[in-house]
């Protein structure tokens, strides 16, 4: 695990902020972008007026990028494995008797 | 939530420019869920697992390897895309004040916050890169990085606003739809929502010629002078000829381009000819004609030594564009320092409270 970016993000003054929209009642917050600001009022702001124009949301969400930890590419295999060999995990895995309804 | 949609255009050759970038996104979303044959892991050999993704045409994505001079390229060509985008406000931005009715004026205002959107989008995407967006900004203001030479021409009727949204953002579209497939991820990304937005801009200003073009004598004289000064500029929006174009063929390569420059212009032509008839302009090219045997018009190229020219700096409007970056940037810098004092001044406050409780 380490920086989602490895170089520095530029002077403080405007720090960088991602941005998640949530369409419509229901449905999840969305990745949609970044966006650089002072502080997360204003990030809020630009965000409503960058990334929600056309109707594209009812709610939304801003982080400091600095405070969004990734996993690393090159751990991918490893990291997610345990998924992969518990196929017991998945409903397909079982064999239902033909004629069984409703299961 | 203007406008009429033009039908004729969507039937035009190459036209049904959002379908494709509609079919670019699916392509994107099944690229993504399809996993890759024999994938090798991407500790082994990075090279291999770099070529490998972009052969199954699968997205790099910010955190993964790449090659150094594929990162540069990047940075270039979409730092230069987005200055191209915050130039471009300019020449349109010209004619907010002299719109000549509201509705006019609220879709050029519309259109202007759209471009500064478009550039936001981009700075993000090259931000992934590894650099930031106020280094881009020196770079701009420095001289050392360029951005569209169409920026450098002056607007001077109010149908040069028809003639840019028509032509320009025309030609911006087919060259940013293949870019909707480009290899790396936050480009290919932000294009999709560029274009889509994009295609809006195109119609209001073949609205706007439509409108001049059906009106008095003089509204028709100037959607013709506007549309004589505008072309050839516009098929210069592609660059130079494929044999001169110094970054071409290791684009192609990595895929971030798909289609070569020339490829682009000439299907920029073959829409725009069906566009201009409907219109009831000419485009100003006299050897302009269909050739049966290619399927495509032949045109006039256009002054490729006036391209160059305009690219160093000596167009009609380089220093005016320039001078008012600088001038916009160095003029906001107190309001700047006045938003981040504010923000220190209540991250500190909140700190407090937080004490407190």
């Amino acid at each position: 695990m380490s920086e989602q970016r490895e170089t520095p993000q530029g002077p403080v003054t405007s720090p960088l902020w991602e941005v998640f929209v949530r369409p419509r009642r229901g449905l999840s917050h969305t990745h949609v972008g970044s966006l650089h600001a002072p502080d997360a009022e204003l990030a809020l702001r630009n965000a409503r007026d960058l990334y929600t124009r056309r109707q594209e949301g009812v709610s939304i969400w801003v982080v400091p990028a600095g405070a969004i930890t990734a996993s690393s590419p090159d751990e991918k295999d490893a990291f997610f494995d345990p998924a992969a060999d518990k196929v017991y995990r998945h409903p397909t895995f079982y064999e239902v008797p033909d004629g069984v309804a409703h299961l | 939530m203007y406008g009429n949609d033009f039908a004729p255009q969507e039937d035009a050759p190459g036209g049904g420019l959002l379908g494709q970038v509609e079919a670019a996104e699916t392509a994107l979303r099944e690229a993504a869920a399809r996993s890759r044959a024999g994938a090798t892991l991407p500790g082994d050999d990075p090279a291999a697992y770099f070529a490998e993704v972009i052969d199954a045409d699968h997205k790099i994505e910010p955190r993964d390897w790449m090659p150094d001079a594929y990162r540069r390229t990047l940075v270039r060509q979409i730092a230069q895309h987005a200055h191209s985008e915050i130039i471009g406000m300019q020449p349109e931005g010209n004619w907010i004040s002299r719109a000549p009715s509201l509705k006019r004026k609220a879709i050029l205002l519309a259109k202007v916050q759209d471009e500064a959107g478009h550039g936001l989008y981009l700075y993000a995407a090259a931000e992934t890169l590894g650099v930031s967006r106020d280094e881009l900004v020196e770079l701009l203001l420095d001289g050392r990085q360029k951005y569209s030479s169409i920026f450098n021409y002056p607007t001077l009727t109010w149908a040069d606003v028809g003639a840019i949204g028509w032509l320009v953002d025309g030609a911006a579209i087919v060259n940013q739809v293949p870019l909707c497939r480009c290899s790396y991820g936050p480009y290919a990304r932000a294009m999709i929502r560029v274009c889509k937005e994009e295609s809006f801009h195109q119609r209001q200003g073949y609205e706007i010629l439509h409108t001049l073009a059906h009106g008095t004598p003089a509204q028709r004289a100037m959607a013709q002078d506007a549309l004589d000064r505008w072309w050839y500029p516009s098929l210069a929006m592609f660059g130079p000829p494929d044999g001169d174009s110094t970054h071409s063929a290791q684009s192609m390569a990595w895929k971030i381009k798909r289609f070569s420059n020339d490829e682009l212009r000439q299907r920029f032509v073959d829409m725009c000819v069906r566009q201009a008839e409907i219109l009831g302009l000419t485009i100003p090219d006299p050897d302009l004609r269909w050739n049966e045997t290619r399927q495509a018009y032949d045109f006039t190229q256009p002054d490729y030594d006036e391209l160059m020219r305009v690219i160093k700096g000596e167009g009609p409007c380089n220093r005016q564009r320039m001078e008012h970056r600088r001038r916009a940037h160095a003029d906001g810098a107190w309001v700047r320092e006045a938003a981040t004092a504010y923000a220190v001044k209540q991250r500190a406050g909140a700190q407090r409270e937080r004490v407190a409780a």
